[in-house]
């Protein structure tokens, strides 16, 4: 009790390894799913950069991406979406210069994937 | 020139130094400004982080969406704690202990950075540490469901200043966060968008490169307390641009530069529509409420222009 504690000597607190929330998912919160066409996609990023919850997976591509008007589109492709994490916000479907997303609701896609 | 491909390729996956699995509301505007700022240091970066949304949901125990050093503060002391990283950061590479350039940034939301966090930030200015200073500016306490702060702006309900039969709502315009900063006569201070990705990294980019302390201010719609579709936070984000609500301009050296000038200025109205807190400003005897408003903003915005125009050093 008496003696003071010099500073090396407090307790550390809480101290986490990084980036450990990828493996919470927080795909169930979605509501609305974004349907991506990919045929009519350029590749512009903007959903990339916008999308609140880094759900839109892309890679550098050398031989590209075929997108709309049957174009190739190289450098920085986007992916179908991480459904891990999409929370179905929208702003991807809002922001699209290529109108290539549509927001349908999550119960449609899951039942479409679920006929037997 | 950074496109938004150089951005989308630092901003992406589990490297990227802001990771998926936070829990921000859905369609937050809050991660884009994050992950946007933090791509634009080329150095290594240390984050402190003021309580506020930003920190409640993204190191949630035991999770943590962070990818880079980062810790976890109370409202008030993040720019102190900055400071305090700087100086002990100087101190181990005066001994040689460390030999790696960093960059450092302080975040807090309006709350955090207005109000209760305002001395230290201020403090931590005047002694001109090298850091940055990053507000996200919701325009309230959102995070415990929408009280007033000093950069609520004239007209909103929020629960402590709520419309009714006594009130309008907030009966007084918001602080100029950007003025107070370039008060200290730092290098470089900026007010950027969410929705303007390119213009939010380039003055990111400054901020970080600036010979001293730097700020910057952004907005960032709030989805759950404007209450509107979360899909349109960054329509709402460019309607506060295009209505110069909030004008997209940045002073260097005190020098003050406006980075977009709205081809034709849009009525306040595109902006406040379909947004709970100004919902009871449409009511006819209120409409002369939105009538001052838009003197207000456009009193600002010729008062902006003028200070570019004259060159005057803030
Ligand atoms: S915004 Fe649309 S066109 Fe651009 S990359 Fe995303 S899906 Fe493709
Ligand atoms: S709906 Fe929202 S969370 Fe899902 S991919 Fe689009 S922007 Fe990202």
């Amino acid at each position: 009790m008496s003696s003071k504690k010099s500073w090396h000597e407090l307790e550390v607190g809480v101290v986490l390894p990084p980036a450990t929330s990828v493996g919470y998912k927080t795909g169930g919160w979605r509501v609305f799913r974004p349907v991506w066409d990919a045929s009519q996609c350029i590749h512009c990023m903007i959903c990339v950069n916008y999308c609140p919850d880094m759900a839109i997976p892309i890679e550098k591509s050398e031989q590209g991406a075929v997108g709309k008007g049957g174009r190739v589109y190289k450098g920085a492709v986007r992916k179908e979406t991480n459904f891990d994490y999409c929370k179905g916000c929208g702003i991807c479907a809002t922001e699209c210069p290529s109108k290539c997303l549509t927001m349908i609701r999550e119960e449609e896609a899951e039942q479409a994937s679920c006929k037997l | 020139m950074p496109t938004l491909q150089d951005i989308a390729l630092k901003t992406d996956g589990v490297d990227a130094r802001l990771v998926s699995g936070h829990r921000m509301c859905a369609g937050c505007g809050i991660p884009a400004v994050v992950k946007t700022v933090l791509a634009a240091s080329d150095k290594p970066v240390i984050v402190l982080n003021a309580t506020g949304c930003l920190e409640v949901t993204s190191a949630v125990y035991p999770f943590t969406a962070w990818n880079t050093p980062w810790m976890h503060l109370t409202f008030e002391n993040a720019a102190a704690v900055a400071a305090g990283v700087e100086s002990a950061y100087k101190a181990l590479k005066r001994r040689g202990r460390v030999e790696e350039d960093i960059n450092i940034l302080a975040v807090g939301g309006d709350g955090g950075t207005y109000d209760i966090g305002f001395q230290a930030l201020s403090g931590a200015l005047e002694r001109r540490h090298k850091f940055m200073y990053l507000a996200y500016d919701n325009e309230g306490y959102m995070n415990t469901g929408n009280q007033r702060s000093g950069a609520t702006p004239f007209g909103a309900s929020t629960t402590t200043v709520p419309a009714g039969t006594a009130s309008f709502g907030k009966a007084q315009w918001r602080k100029n966060l950007v003025e107070i900063a370039a008060a200290h006569r730092i290098p470089y201070v900026g007010q950027a968008a969410v929705h303007n990705t390119l213009d939010l990294y380039k003055k990111a980019e400054k901020g970080f490169k600036a010979d001293g302390p730097a700020v910057l201010a952004v907005l960032q719609p709030c989805t759950t307390n404007w209450a509107y579709d979360p899909a349109l936070t960054m329509q709402y984000s460019k309607l506060a641009v295009e209505t110069n609500f909030w004008p997209l301009y940045e002073v260097e050296n005190g020098v003050v530069h406006i980075n977009v000038k709205p081809a034709k200025r849009r009525p306040v109205e595109d902006f406040l529509k379909g947004q709970s807190r100004f919902k009871h400003l449409f009511k006819t005897e209120n409409q002369h409420l939105i009538a001052e408003m838009q003197q207000m903003i456009d009193d600002e915005w010729t008062r902006l222009v003028k200070l570019e125009e004259t060159g005057v050093q803030l």
